[in-house]
């Protein structure tokens, strides 16, 4: 399959490109920017004008539910939303149902999304078994299945003693630690920030002090151990602080924020939205102006869409018992694009922090289009506005703060290691 | 924002919290209540402005003394009333909150009164009902008890009703508190220029003065000059653990004793939302003390509730 994607504006950030430029497809990888590579014949020639033609997205969050949750969601389903979402590339946290603590899940997982071949699937193992925060899962052995790092998604190991051993083992062969810092007692039974809205509502709050606690002994774990370090979802402006001044000191540590969290704040929560039940929580207008600036300024490394797909059912009852999360892959783009926007701020930067920064967390060789990169491409409008329609979404979860707004940034075409697997 | 309990032409459509009603409609409740106080005192205590409705009573939490004043006040409003206790039965099976309320409007029901221990319950019935269903919250969670606070406001209304001209004092477990936090709304609503908490830190919502509130942690500073003693119930559950260490230094440090009440002005009125802990939150001697309008309140209680059923029916 060859691809002409003619008269697109072309933007690769981690090539320092961003001018209107053809780009030639061939064999799954890019084979010409700017000129054809001779003997070009396309099979396929994708107008882009007015478009911009980008690396694939790179998400570094997205339950897909499979195995054990598939009445919230399937590989088919959340796969496609992805495609949909110009999404090429994304890493699973391990809290599925059986948890991804055995190569053999790992390797299922893995030869399932291939054979639907609409992303890359790069899964993260459980870093402890059962995600109990006790034993540690066999780190080596699930590498070699696929996993790209390791993780306790929302359940945080307690034993500090654990997680330091746990880190020891992890650095001794050089994986990375992704943690969401959240001290589980301050925490307990929280479900709103520890803000206005949550002394209005009654909610029970999540103090900021849940964060920066439990991010506190990791960052000073990392150090002690020297591990690869990834935290997950930082929702405060104190925590941003801290991890510049990890950053400063020279730990090996990377960091990341949901899209959502880049615009809503707990005053959103209106009158018991549930639709804006996260997690993290959603904080303060203080707390989302040091996540927007630290992402602008890089003391924050990617923007991923935290992808929670969520069962009707699980959200129809009151704001507490309604489980946590939004549906997120089809928003990432134009969330992100917004932010850039607002920000003032180049598409450029807006596409980094989805494409070339993550990978580098990641440590892929995508996010980016350099001659004979993987042709993973996104193709958008940056100018379409669309609405943001439950049912119209492909992801079967169908809940998010931003119903009913309209977004613009529209994905157009996604092409994957030189198929095309979406196009609208 | 839209205002869910009301309508779009500003009637009251669901009585769900007092944050978010303006001050004309708190008026319109605590006027029409009066009309109603005479009602108990006649031989027939029944009035006909709710003949042929159906009142539903839905506790997801057990309360017997406030069901048993909303049904006290429907039955003299000459409604059909239905208890459904549903902590001990149908969600126990399985049921959905949504199921439970569904299968009730199949039955006909036209208004629902709504307890459940989730903040934010009401809301979310009421978001879910059909439109000719009235919801009022009989208690959210921490959030808000609407009807307990109107009976507050209504209460010390009677007994000092220069609003404009008060300092109030609320005294206790405030974190937990829906009654709290709609006795607060109502009393701000209601023009009163100062309104005090008095609590240790452990019982205190982080930004509780947002809401409007000077805070005290001592009796003897917040109770100087007050008009109005607004006790708290303390759940039993909360007097030993990491909230507080002993009952018996709750009530030396926050309890009200007629030696703490005497720092409020000489005519200071005492309230309490009942039940009551004697010798933990308050006083024996001043529950029921010449100050303490503590009983008052229940019989106001039936009457706030008749109104609040009678206005919701008549903005169909």
């Amino acid at each position: 399959m060859k691809i002409h994607i003619k008269n697109g504006r072309l933007i690769d950030p981690q090539n320092g490109i961003d001018t209107k430029q053809d780009l030639f497809i061939a064999a799954g990888k890019v084979a010409g920017i700017g000129q054809a590579p001779a003997d070009f014949a396309a099979n396929q020639v994708i107008d882009a004008t007015g478009l911009v033609v980008c690396p694939g997205l790179i998400d570094l969050s997205a339950r897909l539910r499979e195995p054990g949750y598939e009445y919230k969601a399937t590989l088919e389903s959340e796969m496609l939303a992805a495609a949909a979402g110009g999404v090429t590339s994304l890493a699973c946290p391990p809290d599925t149902d059986p948890v991804l603590d055995e190569p053999g899940l790992v390797e299922m997982l893995k030869h399932r999304a291939r054979q639907l071949n609409l992303a890359h699937v790069y899964p993260l193992g459980a870093l402890t078994r059962q995600l109990q925060g006790a034993n540690l899962t066999e780190m080596c052995e699930l590498t070699e299945a696929g996993c790209v790092g390791f993780s306790q998604a929302d359940k945080p190991i307690t034993d500090t003693l654990v997680l330091w051993r746990a880190m020891q083992y992890a650095a001794t062969f050089g994986f990375t630690v992704w943690l969401h810092p959240q001290d589980i007692y301050l925490a307990a039974n929280g479900v709103a920030h520890d803000g206005e809205i949550a002394a209005r509502l009654g909610l029970r709050p999540i103090p900021t002090t849940a964060e920066t606690i439990a991010l506190a002994t990791i960052l000073r774990l990392a150090r002690e151990t020297g591990v690869r370090l990834h935290i997950c979802r930082l929702s405060s402006a104190e925590s941003i602080d801290m991890v510049a001044a990890a950053k400063a000191e020279g730990l090996s540590v990377t960091c990341d924020i949901a899209a959502n969290h880049l615009h809503l704040t707990e005053y959103d929560i209106g009158f018991f939205d549930a639709n804006c039940h996260l997690q993290p929580p959603l904080r303060s207008q203080r707390d989302k102006d040091a996540l927007r600036q630290g992402l602008a300024n890089g003391t924050i490394d990617a923007v991923c869409s935290d992808h929670t797909p969520v069962d009707e059912d699980a959200k129809l009852l009151p704001f507490g018992e309604a489980e946590a999360g939004a549906t997120g892959l089809e928003l990432l783009l134009p969330l992100t694009l917004k932010w850039a926007g607002e920000q003032a701020l180049s598409l450029s930067t807006a596409i980094a922090c989805m494409t070339a920064r993550p990978a580098a967390i990641l440590g892929l060789k995508s996010g980016h289009l350099g001659l004979q990169a993987a042709a993973d491409v996104c193709i958008f409008d940056p100018e379409q506005y669309w609405k943001i329609e439950p049912r119209a979404l492909k992801s079967q979860g169908k809940n998010t703060p931003f119903t009913g707004m309209e977004l613009a940034g529209k994905v157009r075409y996604t092409i994957l290691d030189g198929d095309l697997v979406y196009k609208t | 924002m839209h205002n869910p309990q009301l309508t779009d032409d500003g009637k009251l459509k669901h009585l769900l919290s007092i944050e978010g009603l303006p001050k004309s409609i708190i008026n319109q409740i605590l006027d029409t209540a009066e009309s109603f106080v005479g009602v108990a005192e006649r031989e027939v205590k029944k009035v006909p402005l709710l003949r042929g409705k159906t009142v539903c009573n839905i506790f997801f939490e057990n309360s017997t003394r406030t069901r048993t004043t909303f049904e006290i006040a429907a039955k003299r409003l000459s409604a059909d009333v239905i208890n459904l206790n549903v902590s001990t039965s149908s969600q126990s099976k399985g049921e959905t909150i949504l199921d439970t309320v569904d299968n009730l409007t199949a039955m006909h029901a036209d208004m629902f009164v709504i307890r459940h221990a989730q903040s934010g319950a009401a809301h979310f019935i009421a978001r879910h009902v059909k439109p000719h269903i009235h919801v009022i919250n009989a208690g959210d969670g921490r959030h808000a008890h609407p009807t307990q606070a109107l009976l507050d406001v209504f209460t010390i209304r009677r007994y000092k009703p220069e609003m404009h001209n008060l300092r109030v004092a609320l005294v206790g477990d405030v974190l937990h508190s829906r009654v709290a936090r709609s006795e607060i709304h109502a009393l701000t609503t209601l023009g009163v220029p100062e309104v005090r908490v008095i609590a240790p830190k452990t019982l205190l919502p982080e930004h509780v003065e947002k809401l409007g509130v000077h805070v005290y942690h001592d009796m003897a500073a917040g109770l100087k000059g007050v008009d109005v003693v607004m006790m708290l119930r303390l759940q039993n559950e909360r007097m030993t653990g990491a909230l507080l260490p002993s009952a018996q230094e709750y009530f030396k440090t926050f309890g009200l004793t007629q030696e703490k009440l005497a720092l409020a002005k000489p005519d200071a009125i005492v309230t309490h939302p009942g039940p009551m802990n004697r010798g933990i939150e308050i006083d024996s001697s001043v529950a029921d003390g010449r100050q303490s309008v503590i009983l008052p309140q229940v019989t106001y209680g039936i009457a706030v509730r008749m109104a609040v059923m009678s206005i919701l029916a008549g903005n169909n």
